[in-house]
């Protein structure tokens, strides 16, 4: 089982690979990546160096052009896909048919994961990928309870990646406007959630609130914790009660399912977290790496050292972790 | 340009269901959508009973379609989708990649529904390749990228493009039921309380400004769209067919209003909101005013407006 870890500079790229990464995935800076975020990701320089570190070390690297262009846009995606399959990457992470399409055709050898993005569910989906571009991987949608993952491992098609740790999209991924509808900047077509460009906090006397595109998102207390003001975190008032109707910004954590995940032969576990720093990623990795580690060597022995939990904790979103959609009662 | 009737997105009673698709009977509608697109527990109505709905409303000459679940999680509501694919009478609408899949293999043609991420012309000629004869843009696709697909799209190779234009618009989908969490419920032990709100349950900010509607596992705006006086603009741009969503109250009306302006364009707006038709945040409105001057500026705060 590979441990794919996320990278959103060199820095970042090069702790993943010193931690333990099997492979590291990337995006080029702009829009054809799903966290084309200011200041991060790879220009070419960056990436040549990177996939150097990464090879000489016998790991990969994955470049995500998972974005959905328009057609005035196409022509940049395609060339995208160019300089990463002229740069060696190992695989390209692609969620768009004509993305697809296009890798397939002019670069049949260059291997082709279907990204978290397409929103691929079942087994039927997931051929459709496979009869049309040869997906290699897939990454599932974090929608599925366990037991609908193991079921999807035995049937699917293709080997399957998913998401083991970090920040959590509670919406079916590929498939939510909540940030277009209130900025105009979508996930899909911007490569971007809720831009801080629209974001603003403004201080008052009991606290700070929080808007995004002047709809008021949250509102915090002196002294509470002030997490980033994506829709689906706010704090809203539902049949008379104030509370995150949505979803609260918590962290996935899979650690406790490893021993399941292992078992119904998922080719991948992935981090999530390009935006996140490199003291994140190294230490995610370092825990991730031993507990595949653990769970290949001893399987029936596996069981979640307080440490690993303890260090996972120290950098998630929130203050909490969750098994999230994996386990039944979170629906 | 024809009307359509999208598929029903709330759930109600059976018989509020019957009762208003015998009145949509009445209306002047060219097509209709007729099924369960948001949470496979509801079931006051079966497959059976929509098919036996579909031969009722088919029977007045007009179009049927049988629109299908958008999230597919379980075993069983894939075999239900293989049910639906296999109806033999009617077409259906694809809502995820699944459906699109069933129904190549199947050799059926079908219309993709919003659920399904068509940005481009290039996709949408591969999916007409796999049947697609008709494609609902997802809901942020507006005015300038219709116009690039026309432009950059071969002769003949677009499907008929069906773009919604009324009713509260389907934003999100998610495994979690919000409907449940807010009764805190689990969603395996729900009680069916979607029941308790035919339009969904208001979201509001914290000081009180209506901002999304909670159907089940699916979140929608608050705001209603209405591109009834951009009618002129949707015709340019090549749109065949306008998609209505059912609402419990008025669908009458608003089908009344949306007939006339396929004459004449109002020069005020019913609904609240065009943004993603011109290139803006969803939640905007632009053009001509509200007709009621209380509800000109959507997500901005009760006591603002």
């Amino acid at each position: 089982m590979q441990l794919v870890c996320p990278a959103g500079s060199l820095p970042s790229l090069q702790a993943a690979v010193d931690h333990g990464a099997d492979a590291v995935y990337v995006g080029f800076r702009d829009a054809t990546n799903a966290r084309a975020f200011p200041g991060l990701n790879f220009d070419e320089a960056d990436l040549r160096s990177g996939i150097a570190y990464a090879h000489a070390r016998g790991r990969k690297i994955y470049v995500a052009l998972n974005t959905y262009p328009t057609p005035a846009q196409l022509g940049h995606w395609e060339a995208a896909v160019e300089r990463a399959a002229d740069l060696a990457v190992d695989a390209l992470i692609i969620a768009e048919l004509a993305v697809l399409d296009y890798a397939a055709r002019h670069y049949p050898a260059l291997p082709r994961h279907l990204s978290v993005q397409s929103s691929a569910t079942t087994h039927a989906a997931l051929r459709f990928y496979v009869e049309e571009f040869g997906i290699s991987r897939a990454v599932l949608p974090r929608v599925l309870a366990m037991q609908q993952v193991e079921r999807l491992a035995e049937k699917s098609p293709v080997p399957l990646e998913t998401f083991a740790f970090g920040s959590l999209c509670i919406m079916v991924e590929g498939r939510c406007q909540l940030s277009s509808y209130v900025t105009g900047a979508s996930p899909n077509r911007h490569g971007v959630c809720s831009p801080a460009k629209f974001v603003r906090w403004d201080e008052t006397a009991d606290g700070r609130s929080v808007r995004l595109n002047d709809v008021l998102i949250d509102r915090f207390a002196n002294g509470e914790a002030a997490g980033y003001p994506t829709v689906c975190k706010g704090r809203y008032l539902v049949r008379g009660e104030t509370f995150h109707a949505l979803e609260e910004p918590t962290s996935l954590n899979t650690l406790d399912l490893l021993p399941r995940l292992a078992a119904c032969g998922i080719a991948a576990l992935k981090i999530e977290g390009r935006q996140r720093s490199p003291a994140y990623v190294g230490a995610v990795a370092a825990v991730w790496r031993r507990a595949i580690d653990r769970v290949q060597s001893d399987p029936a022995g596996f069981r979640v050292e307080p440490d690993w939990q303890a260090a996972l904790a120290r950098v998630a979103e929130g203050t909490q972790t969750t098994l999230g959609p994996y386990h039944r009662s979170w629906h | 340009m024809r009307l359509t009737l999208g598929p029903l997105q709330y759930f109600w009673p059976r018989r509020q269901v019957l009762d208003f698709y015998a009145a949509m009977a009445e209306l002047p509608l060219d097509a209709i959508y007729l099924g369960e697109t948001v949470c496979s527990k509801r079931r006051e109505l079966r497959g059976g009973d929509w098919l036996a709905l579909a031969r009722e409303l088919a029977a007045t000459g007009r179009e049927v379609v049988l629109s299908a679940l958008t999230l597919i999680e379980a075993e069983s509501e894939l075999a239900s989708l293989k049910r639906l694919v296999g109806n033999g009478e009617f077409a259906v609408e694809a809502n995820d990649m699944s459906a699109v899949q069933l129904l190549r293999e199947r050799g059926l043609p079908f219309v993709a529904g919003p659920g399904v991420n068509l940005y481009n012309q290039r996709a949408l000629a591969l999916l007409r390749r796999a049947g697609m004869t008709r494609w609902v843009p997802g809901v942020e696709q507006g005015r300038e990228q219709l116009a690039e697909i026309r432009q950059a799209a071969d002769a003949g190779m677009l499907p008929e493009i069906e773009l919604i234009a009324w009713g509260r618009l389907p934003l999100a989908y998610s495994a979690r039921c919000f409907t449940a969490r807010a009764h805190d419920l689990a969603k395996d032990d729900c009680a069916f309380r979607c029941l308790d709100d035919p339009e969904g349950l208001t979201l509001a900010t914290r000081e009180g400004a209506p901002f999304l509607r909670i159907n089940g596992i699916q979140v929608q705006s608050e705001a209603v769209c209405d591109l009834a006086p951009e009618i002129d603009q949707l015709r340019a741009a090549g749109v065949n067919l306008l998609r209505l969503y059912p609402q419990p109250q008025g669908m009458a009306d608003t089908v009344a209003y949306f007939r006339a302006a396929l004459a004449q364009p109002p020069t005020q707006r019913r609904g609240d909101c065009n943004g993603y038709w011109h290139g803006e945040a969803g939640m905007r409105s632009a053009g001509p005013p509200h007709q009621d001057p209380l509800r000109q500026r959507p997500g901005a705060p009760l006591a603002a407006r």
